[in-house]
């Protein structure tokens, strides 16, 4: 993927592609390959104890069905303590391995190693943001191939939780408290990115994408995103800024979303819910994203989250650009 | 230790005067909801959880049609949200905690002992008020609409809801608080009554194993209640009083709620599971003909998972952020439940062997459920080690374990149950044929429903999803379909219950050949239960009955008098 850094956001990657077992997705994570292993471990022991059940069930059903209602038993023994020992201790040992691999996993999951490079993960309704080593923020988790990272969580709002199937990896996003994940020896490929805890309207929709690198591209990637400026007008970067920060509640166009649609919103009157009417100015749109509790549009919950302090005033002016093109295709 | 076997008493369930018994001794809408006759409250419960179940199973089937397909297919995000809430608050605190002590241990329980009542009649009666109290107070938050937290209430979700009318959680909340004195009180109850009522000839491992299992889910009742309580009452206060104890921008922990949260609703896990378990030892033995097989072992495992539950909440925390080290022991813990569990199946099998097995509709419910808990507790062992939870946690994995235990397993050994003991509550024989079509469909369709959600999660598709990526949209249809054919199974269920009633062939003492004290006394039984205290004996010795083809049913064979119960 050289298309640039920005782009394709608004296709998502598939969660679970082509590839992969019948269980689980396809690997992309280091400690990915030890935790199926775990996972197969246990599956085949489960197997074959839930087919001994079975098996054993079906034959006494039918073995010893009972053929006239009057019948008697030859009865047999009603305990056999050695018997009931030996099946207590195998399960014992087998689940004694069990919690064994599954810990030495997990002891490999939360300990990163010294030099990794730390991104901040903030979680909030509905969308993620990424804050890369050089202060750059991001929607969407860029990593290279080659380095370990450590990414720290926290929330801004309610809990999240955030979920990459193909690195087998989760880790909640709480609001207060710091939590950290952390990656190694990620494969090159585009990955999606989810929220596993309920946290309202658009917990289903607070998807992300997940790009890995090699080395090099991340670097391209890294100083391009900072400055998407540079290379592009503002209108573009609006479009580009609202895809990956509201496309999970405004729509462009015009389906009806957790939010109002954006398309041809500039310039048009907009009904409020307290009775009142604005037009759509660059001012109520800039108040909007700063302050989103004060106008709330009629027929809509007041469940917007501020983006005060996550966009700066260039990328709100390139938002209200872009929404101008859109208002203007509308009119078309 | 052998007891004479009391046939002097009790080898006739004499068919008590037409008319006589605890269904018809007294009418009127008063003489029900004044009783305290535990066999009236016990149908009273069963009645009101019956209607829960339809209430919930509503839910159940609108959010099963709504993920027909990804995105929008009959309601918004806010209503499935809604809709989920509720289907999950009602099935867990409405039905599937109080359903099989509440209703068939309540009615069951003093029968078994032989005794007229439970120690306590009138805190009896109270439980069940409660109970409804409860349960208006939960109906309010779906009259109002504004129910979208999921049945944890997690904060600072539950308390910053957006969509919050009425308080927003707050009835719910109330709800569960005083469900939970019912649930206390009955336990109790059940705790005394088992102490102190048993009969002349029952010491505690003459007690039948459904009694184990009712005592070791009243201890858990009585032990871990209170914190829900408490739990749910700082809730309240924090929502309404911005209190700051959980809610992060207060000065709160939400990590805090989840363990009070988790400390009661693990070990509530086995309040719904244990008395399933109990019904299933009841049913494998009588229908195998055969005394149940390591009774010692089971009687214990009933106790040991009672135990060993009250220190495995953390593991619904593995990745919410607590310490590592925490993490890992609650890991080690949570495997000790799987060994009690593994040790009651391999009995149950055990007394199959060698047995006469009759597939009647109970005993097709209780090979279900080995089948259904194998899978559900098997799949348990994924959740439990760390490295694999990490992964499959929050996820439909996690979905389809919680059905496979819970409904595979409490609600259909709930049904086994109801089954069993529909002659001895009704007075009435159901169809047998429908019954094992229903059965057929109530089967098919739970593993249609759930089977592909263990898939769905594995491969990645987390809970509570509204919208969902388009590749798992076959298996949600799936899914579907077989919510579908359960639905139809549970309508038939419903059918010939009610049929039943009105038109089913009177029921004998005895139709199944049990040997546990209910069975000795007519069926319905009479007000009082016994004439007489009778005397109990080992109650998996079915060696002293005999079918009597005139009544349909079995009665004590004359010359079992002399023989010792071994």
């Amino acid at each position: 993927m050289s298309a640039g850094p920005l782009a394709q956001v608004t296709t998502l990657p598939s969660v679970a592609p082509a590839g992969g077992s019948v269980w689980l997705p396809p690997r992309a994570e280091g400690a990915a390959a030890e935790i199926d292993a775990v996972f197969y471990f246990i599956y085949w022991v489960s197997v074959f104890f839930f087919v001994l059940i079975v098996v054993l069930m079906v034959y006494f059903v039918i073995r010893y069905r009972r053929r006239v209602e009057s019948e008697q038993p030859r009865g047999g023994a009603a305990h056999n303590t050695r018997l009931e020992i030996t099946w207590s201790v195998i399960p014992l040992i087998l689940v004694v391995v069990m919690f064994y691999l599954g810990f030495r996993g997990y002891m490999d999951l939360v300990n990163p190693p010294a030099g990794a490079m730390d991104i901040q993960v903030l979680a909030q309704k509905w969308s993620w943001n990424f804050t890369y080593p050089n202060g750059h923020d991001d929607a969407e988790l860029h990593l290279p191939a080659g380095r370990n990272a450590r990414l720290v969580l926290t929330s801004n709002d309610v809990i999240h939780s955030f979920y990459v199937p193909a690195f087998r990896k989760k880790c909640d996003a709480v609001p207060g408290r710091y939590t950290y994940l952390w990656l190694r020896d990620l494969k090159p490929g585009e990955y999606l990115a989810l929220c596993a805890e309920y946290c309202g309207t658009g917990h289903s929709d607070m998807l992300t994408r997940v790009q890995v690198h090699d080395p090099a591209d991340f670097q391209k990637w890294l100083s391009e995103a900072s400055d998407p400026f540079r290379t592009r007008s503002y209108a573009e970067v609006g479009r580009l800024l609202v895809a990956r920060r509201c496309a999970s509640c405004h729509s462009v166009d015009g389906r009806a979303g957790v939010g109002p649609t954006f398309k041809g919103l500039y310039g048009h009157p907009v009904r409020l819910q307290d009775g009142s009417t604005v037009t759509a100015d660059e001012n109520y749109l800039r108040d909007s994203i700063l302050y989103p509790a004060r106008q709330v549009v009629a027929g809509y919950g007041p469940v917007m989250p501020t983006f005060r302090g996550q966009l700066r005033d260039r990328e709100i002016t390139a938002i209200i650009e872009y929404l101008k093109e859109l208002a203007d295709h509308a009119n078309r | 230790m052998s007891v004479l076997n009391p046939t002097i008493v009790l080898d006739q369930p004499a068919p008590a005067p037409a008319g006589v018994n605890y269904l018809t001794h007294t009418r009127g809408l008063r003489s029900w909801l004044l009783t305290i006759d535990h066999k009236r409250i016990g149908v009273m419960y069963l009645v009101s959880i019956l209607a829960a179940f339809l209430l919930g199973g509503i839910f159940a089937i609108l959010v099963r049609t709504e993920l027909l397909g990804p995105a929008k297919t009959i309601v918004t995000a806010d209503t499935y949200n809604q809709f989920f809430t509720l289907h999950g608050a009602i099935m867990i605190f409405l039905v599937i905690i109080p359903s099989i002590p509440a209703a068939l241990g309540n009615f069951v329980l003093p029968i078994m002992l032989g005794a007229k009542d439970l120690a306590f009649p009138r805190v009896n009666l109270l439980s069940y008020y409660l109970y409804l109290l409860g349960a208006l107070l939960a109906v309010v938050s779906i009259v109002s609409g504004s129910m979208d937290t999921g049945w944890t209430f997690y904060p600072p979700y539950a308390i910053d809801s957006a969509h919050a009318r009425f308080g927003g959680v707050i009835p719910v909340l109330l709800g569960v608080f005083v469900l939970g004195f019912s649930s206390i009180l009955t336990g109790l109850n059940f705790i005394v009554t088992i102490h102190k009522l048993r009969p002349p000839g029952m010491g505690w491992f003459r007690l039948p194993l459904f009694l184990w299992s009712l005592y070791a889910t009243s201890v858990i009742q009585v032990l871990a209640t209170p914190v829900l309580g408490v739990t749910v009452l700082l809730l309240i206060l924090e929502r309404a009083l911005r209190f700051g104890v959980f809610h992060p921008g207060l000065g709160g922990d939400p990590l805090l709620y989840q363990h009070f949260f988790w400390f009661y609703s693990h070990p509530a896990v086995y309040i719904m599971i244990l008395p399933a378990m109990g019904i299933i030892s009841e049913l494998v033995s009588v229908f195998s003909r055969k005394h149940i097989f390591g009774y010692h072992f089971i009687a214990f495992s009933s106790i040991a998972i009672a135990v060993f539950g009250f220190f495995v909440w953390g593991h619904h925390m593995f990745v919410s952020g607590q310490s590592p080290l925490v993490t890992v022991l609650f890991s080690l813990l949570t495997y000790s439940v799987s060994i009690p569990s593994a040790v009651k199946v391999f009995n149950w099998l055990a007394t199959m062997h060698g047995g006469s097995i009759s597939l009647r509709t109970p005993m097709l419910y209780a090979l279900a459920f080995i089948f259904m808990f194998g899978i559900g507790g098997l799949t348990g062992l994924f959740l439990g080690a760390l490295a694999t939870d990490v992964h499959l946690h929050d996820t439909y994995f996690v979905v389809a374990h919680f059905h496979y235990t819970m409904m595979g397993g409490t609600l259909i050994a709930m049904l086994g149950g109801l089954h069993y003991w529909w002659p001895k509550i009704t007075g009435r024989m159901y169809n047998e044929t429908w019954g094992r079509v229903a059965f057929v469909l109530v089967f098919l369709g739970f593993n249609v429903t759930f089977f592909p959600q263990f898939i769905m999660g594995s491969r990645g598709m987390p809970r509570r999803y509204f919208n969902y990526p388009p590749e798992f949209t076959a298996f949600h249809q799936l899914s579907t379909l077989g919510a579908y054919l359960m639905a139809i199974g549970f309508v038939i269920i419903a059918g010939y219950l009610l049929h039943s009633l009105f038109r089913g062939r009177p029921a004998p003492g005895n139709p199944w050949g049990g040997a546990t004290l209910e069975w000795q006394c007519s069926s319905p039984p009479p007000p009082d239960n016994f004439a007489t205290q009778p005397v109990a004996g080992d109650p998996y010795d079915f060696r002293a009955l005999e079918y009597d083809p005139g009544s349909g049913g079995y009665v004590m064979r004359p010359s079992a008098g002399a023989r010792p119960a071994s």
